[in-house]
């Protein structure tokens, strides 16, 4: 996990293929994760849904992806 | 093109509500009745007669046959038609449609789409509803909104801090961020909020016997279109985490489920339950919770009223902001319009 996104609770959906969005601390950013682990940082829910719900059309037909918490987030520009 | 999901599962009524009296209820814009046969079995049929188009709920029920209260039309279970007046014959087309059910965790469950579709592997569960370990409350209240606002309002609870402070409203509610999560493959949402430190309002402060403040958790878990529930966990604060096993005996946990059905475009069913496992015995708490959470729902029910008022006058496009607490609605209303679309595309 990345040191400065609060990831509490714990993950409670059990899936192989479970959104994840975030607030990250002391801020209005949220950090949207994919299943695959790539994330998107954003102050727009909007614009985080549809990166993340978009996303999965680049994927490999693998599926298999890194953990959740596998690298740092990117900060998706404000639709 | 309906604003609600077709070939979807919607709960119709309570068990209980469904007696061997005929019973009229609108789901997704069918008129339906529903009645309890001798043997126990749920009916619906499309409420009304193939002749000339009388209510059937305004019928007769005779050894389990509806018979038109008009002419005397005379259908079985299955809408079959046994009997026309003055005449053996009876038309090929004397038939009313039959809903597809499913009787299950204290509720009823009607099939809105193509029968052969049905599938009751899917439907979800509420199993603390008819649960011996629980004592449960419930209620119906009629909405003159569209489906979509209350799944709106239940979706973002920090409205709870406004429009139900002194019932379930704190302010640690709106002030706690939320997190979100989507399982689009199995159309769920859960949205949690945990606040390790908040005031206990009366709702679980009198229920509960809590003194001081509290762990509160609400955990959303959103089955579209139609069932929501919110698991509530509330301890003292300083009472450990729930084990890894699970066990929990320190806390109170309340399971408030709603079943969010579209009677009309613009009106719904309020179908709310409140769950608990704690005094399960003591009538004081029920009447409590009931009237409480009665009052919470009337609350609602109140705002949204007045919202469909507003929503229906606005002009198209009009351009609605959303925020962070918005997170789990908006994945909601990104899943129903998915749930529209395969509807739909299934219909064609």
């Amino acid at each position: 996990m990345t040191a400065d996104v609060d990831l509490t609770p714990a993950r409670m959906l059990r899936g192989e293929h479970v959104f994840r969005v975030v607030s990250k601390l002391n801020t209005d950013i949220l950090v949207g994760y994919c299943w695959c682990g790539e994330a998107q940082e954003s102050e727009d829910p909007i614009a985080l849904w549809t990166w993340l719900l978009e996303h999965p059309d680049g994927h490999s037909s693998g599926r298999g992806g890194e953990s959740p918490s596998a690298g740092r987030p990117q900060v998706l520009e404000p639709a | 093109m309906s604003s609600w999901p077709r070939n979807q599962w919607y709960v119709a009524a309570y068990s209980a509500e469904v007696t061997e009296e005929l019973m009229a209820r609108t789901i997704c814009g069918e008129p339906m009745v529903f009645y309890r046969t001798s043997d126990g079995e749920v009916v619906a049929l499309a409420d009304r007669c193939v002749h000339r188009r009388f209510p059937l709920s305004k019928s007769h029920l005779v050894d389990d046959n509806v018979i038109c209260g008009y002419h005397g039309f005379t259908y079985d279970r299955t809408g079959t038609c046994l009997a026309a007046p003055g005449q053996k014959r009876i038309p090929r087309t004397a038939r009313v449609p039959a809903f597809h059910l499913l009787e299950q965790d204290s509720l009823v469950w009607v099939w809105i789409g193509e029968t052969d579709r049905a599938d009751e592997s899917t439907v979800p569960r509420a199993p603390w509803l008819d649960s011996p370990d629980y004592t449960t409350v419930r209620g119906l209240e009629p909405l003159k909104a569209r489906y979509g606002l209350l799944v709106d309002n239940l979706m973002d609870l920090s409205h709870e801090t406004y429009l139900h402070g002194g019932y379930i409203g704190t302010p640690e509610v709106a002030e706690t961020p939320i997190t979100t999560e989507v399982d689009d493959e199995a159309q769920v949402i859960y949205v949690s909020r945990h606040m390790d430190d908040a005031a206990c309002p009366p709702f679980y402060a009198t229920s509960t016997g809590i003194e001081g403040r509290i762990t509160r958790w609400q955990d959303i878990e959103y089955h579209p279109p139609c069932l929501y529930l919110l698991h509530s966990r509330v301890a003292p604060v300083g009472t450990p985490d729930p084990a890894e096993d699970g066990r929990d005996e320190p806390a109170f946990h309340v399971e408030v489920v709603y079943a969010i059905t579209p009677e009309t475009e613009h009106s719904t069913h309020d179908f709310w339950m409140v769950a608990r496992d704690f005094a399960l015995e003591d009538q004081g708490v029920s009447d409590f919770l009931a009237e409480s959470n009665r009052t919470v729902v009337l609350q609602d029910v109140e705002a949204l009223d007045v919202l469909e008022v507003v929503v229906e006058g606005e002009k198209e496009n009009y351009q609605e902001l959303s925020i962070n607490i918005d997170t789990g609605g908006l994945a909601a209303r990104r899943i129903i319009a998915r749930q529209l679309t395969k509807g739909e595309a299934v219909t064609a």
